[in-house]
């Protein structure tokens, strides 16, 4: 059973189980699923500075940041428990792609050769995960939510303005995966 | 006060996304029930490999169906669920009506949406697995969580000035 577990879970058993979290936080507690506006709540929380965008009741909302600490700690138990001892596998397409930026190591879900510590004192480095936070943090709450406010919550509840940011997040992250990032990779 | 509620009107109605809609206050110890939620929710994200950077960099380059299956069938199970809620009336466990809300168009679903969008390609992350990678051990995308948070506190900053 563990070792059935262990496996990498295929998309048509995962996919689902994440579809079900949209009714389980609908009917646990009238809440709506979403992930990015944890980050504002963050800073309604500790570093409102009188603006106005973080002055509301984040107390109310506590039960996002509550949802959040738990995915870190599925995070953690996932990798402990249930871990997969294979690398991942990747298109070889992909993988001869990478290997040519000198990334060859699968074993963990972050590239560990060009993200780790000592790297982020590289132009790189910044680039990959400074600024790369950077734009997922303003660009999110700029858009109104994320992947999972936006794509699965707002499509599954028939928003067009979700699908405009659904279609947009796409548009970004093929420009940046075809078009800037092997540049930056080539750094 | 008076700024404090039209504030808090803000959230909901410009930014009606991952919100409270209950109007009953519990002790703290309520929102272990999504605590739990979200350990499961990180389980799955680990376990099926979305929170990893590489399925991520396939995605954008066309060069597997993974991704595409796991959002598409989330998605669908997602509209299958807030329509039996819908038709049949299904209320919360404490008895309360479910409540939905329409997201209203303004131009920062597009712009946000284009640099949200370069980020997921340059991090391999959205904003949950970012939580979850750090669940697995990749300390250093703590620096990429706070970064996201200074961007959104950037947003806030400049929010009056930007396009919407």
């Amino acid at each position: 059973m563990l070792d059935f577990l262990r496996q990498p879970w295929p998309w048509y058993v995962a996919g689902p189980l994440i579809g079900l979290t949209v009714p389980a936080l609908l009917i646990l507690g009238n809440k709506s699923f979403g992930i990015s506006s944890s980050l504002r709540h963050i800073c309604a929380a500790c570093l409102p500075a009188n603006i106005p965008f973080f002055k509301y009741d984040w107390k109310k909302e506590i039960w996002n940041l509550f949802f959040v600490f738990g995915i870190l700690l599925g995070g953690a138990i996932a990798i402990h428990f249930l871990a997969n001892p294979q690398p991942i596998q990747v298109n070889p397409k992909l993988a001869t792609e990478l290997a040519g930026y000198g990334i060859t190591n699968y074993n963990d879900l972050v590239p560990q050769e060009i993200m780790n510590w000592p790297a982020l004192l590289t132009l790189k480095g910044f680039l990959l995960m400074v600024v790369g936070g950077f734009l997922v943090g303003f660009g999110t709450r700029y858009a109104g939510g994320c992947t999972s406010g936006h794509a699965i919550m707002g499509l599954s509840n028939l928003q067009w303005p979700s699908l405009i940011a659904t279609i947009c997040f796409m548009v970004g992250g093929f420009i940046m995966a075809n078009l800037i990032l092997p540049l930056i990779l080539n750094l | 006060m008076q700024q404090h509620q039209n504030t808090d009107f803000e959230t909901r109605s410009l930014d009606a996304i991952c919100i409270n809609e209950s109007q009953l206050s519990h002790k703290w110890y309520h929102n272990i029930k999504y605590l739990i939620v979200g350990v499961l929710f990180g389980i799955v994200f680990v376990k099926s490999e979305v929170v990893s950077w590489f399925r991520i960099q396939e995605m954008f380059r066309l060069q597997s169906f993974h991704m595409y299956g796991i959002i598409g069938s989330a998605i669908a199970v997602g509209m299958l669920s807030i329509w039996l809620i819908k038709k049949f009336n299904i209320k919360t466990i404490y008895g309360e009506k479910i409540e939905f809300h329409d997201k209203t168009f303004n131009k920062g679903q597009i712009f946000g949406g284009l640099l949200f969008g370069l980020g997921w390609a340059i991090t391999g992350a959205c904003p949950g697995p970012l939580f979850a990678q750090i669940g697995t051990g990749a300390t250093v995308i703590m620096v990429t969580l706070l970064s996201a948070i200074a961007g959104t506190w950037v947003y806030g900053l400049l929010r009056d000035k930007l396009p919407h």
